[in-house]
């Protein structure tokens, strides 16, 4: 039995997904199903509300990294909201905070997509 | 020198990684390591298990990964084994993130974090094994006080 799960949400041409549990190597392809289909529906506002996110290794934090690119160039963003601390010293250590948004309130991130604000990926 | 050692032997597939978190948590707590090292722990053995699991078995869901967790006085380890293809940590070169998400690729950050998380990480081949070790040394603050010298 897995123990992740995720919810969808939609909110003013946003669509969340509320994650649950343990994203781990077994569980990630979870994730990227979940996002897979966000994208085939067209929506490429997406946030990932992470306030029942227990845990995270690198496997889905790739997820994220191997989707951001096509969001971004569809015109929409993936931001990330309500991590919980442990949660967000994953991405920290590998420097997410510098690429991809991440807000401490779901309300901060909705107003983000609604001012059309994201970051911008700096060419090195 | 005191020394204890527990083991635990899993298949090498994914679904047994919440299992090895679990057995790593359950002795590093018993040890009395503080919740941050504790976390560190579980993800830095996750990584490990899910790197032997994709590389040194090539995903094969069958082949044995044994874990053992290693009580030493100055340190914590835990050292995993695999009788998969051999890791040589020498040839390996971090990838930058922002070069990962242009490729749209989304792995091959397990070595990195690793190295991040642990004090200190030493692998090794000998014969058909392999085994990486990873240590956590003790500090003042991971020694639990005992319930009687609570205030």
């Amino acid at each position: 039995m897995s123990n992740f799960s995720v919810g969808f949400r939609q909110h003013d041409g946003v669509q969340i997904l509320d994650l649950h549990g343990e994203l781990d190597a077994h569980t990630a392809p979870e994730l990227e199903a979940a996002l897979q289909k966000c994208l085939q529906h067209g929506h490429y506002n997406i946030l990932i509300n992470g306030r029942d996110l227990e845990y995270i290794s690198s496997a889905g934090l790739g997820v994220f990294m191997a989707y951001i690119e096509e969001i971004r160039e569809k015109g929409g963003d993936l931001k990330i909201a309500e991590l919980k601390p442990g949660v967000y010293n994953v991405f920290d250590l590998l420097g997410f905070p510098l690429l991809f948004d991440i807000l401490p309130s779901e309300a901060e991130a909705l107003e983000r997509f609604a001012r059309g604000e994201r970051p911008t990926l700096p060419s090195s | 020198m005191s020394r204890a050692l527990y083991t635990l032997r899993i298949p090498s597939s994914t679904r047994y990684l919440q299992t090895v978190r679990r057995f790593v948590e359950r002795h590093a707590r018993a040890a009395g390591l503080s919740e941050e090292a504790i976390e560190r722990l579980k993800l830095a053995v996750d990584e490990a298990c899910t790197n032997i699991i994709k590389h040194a078995y090539k995903g094969r869901p069958d082949r044995p990964i044994d874990v053992a967790v290693l009580l030493e006085p100055d340190r914590f380890v835990v050292r995993i084994r695999d009788q998969g293809e051999a890791f040589d940590p020498t040839r390996y070169r971090a990838p930058d993130l922002r070069t990962l998400i242009r490729k749209r690729q989304g792995g091959g950050l397990g070595v990195r974090l690793i190295r991040q998380l642990m004090d200190e990480v030493t692998y090794r081949s000998q014969g058909r094994y392999n085994e990486v070790q990873l240590i956590k040394y003790l500090t003042p603050s991971d020694t639990a006080l005992p319930p009687s010298a609570s205030a």
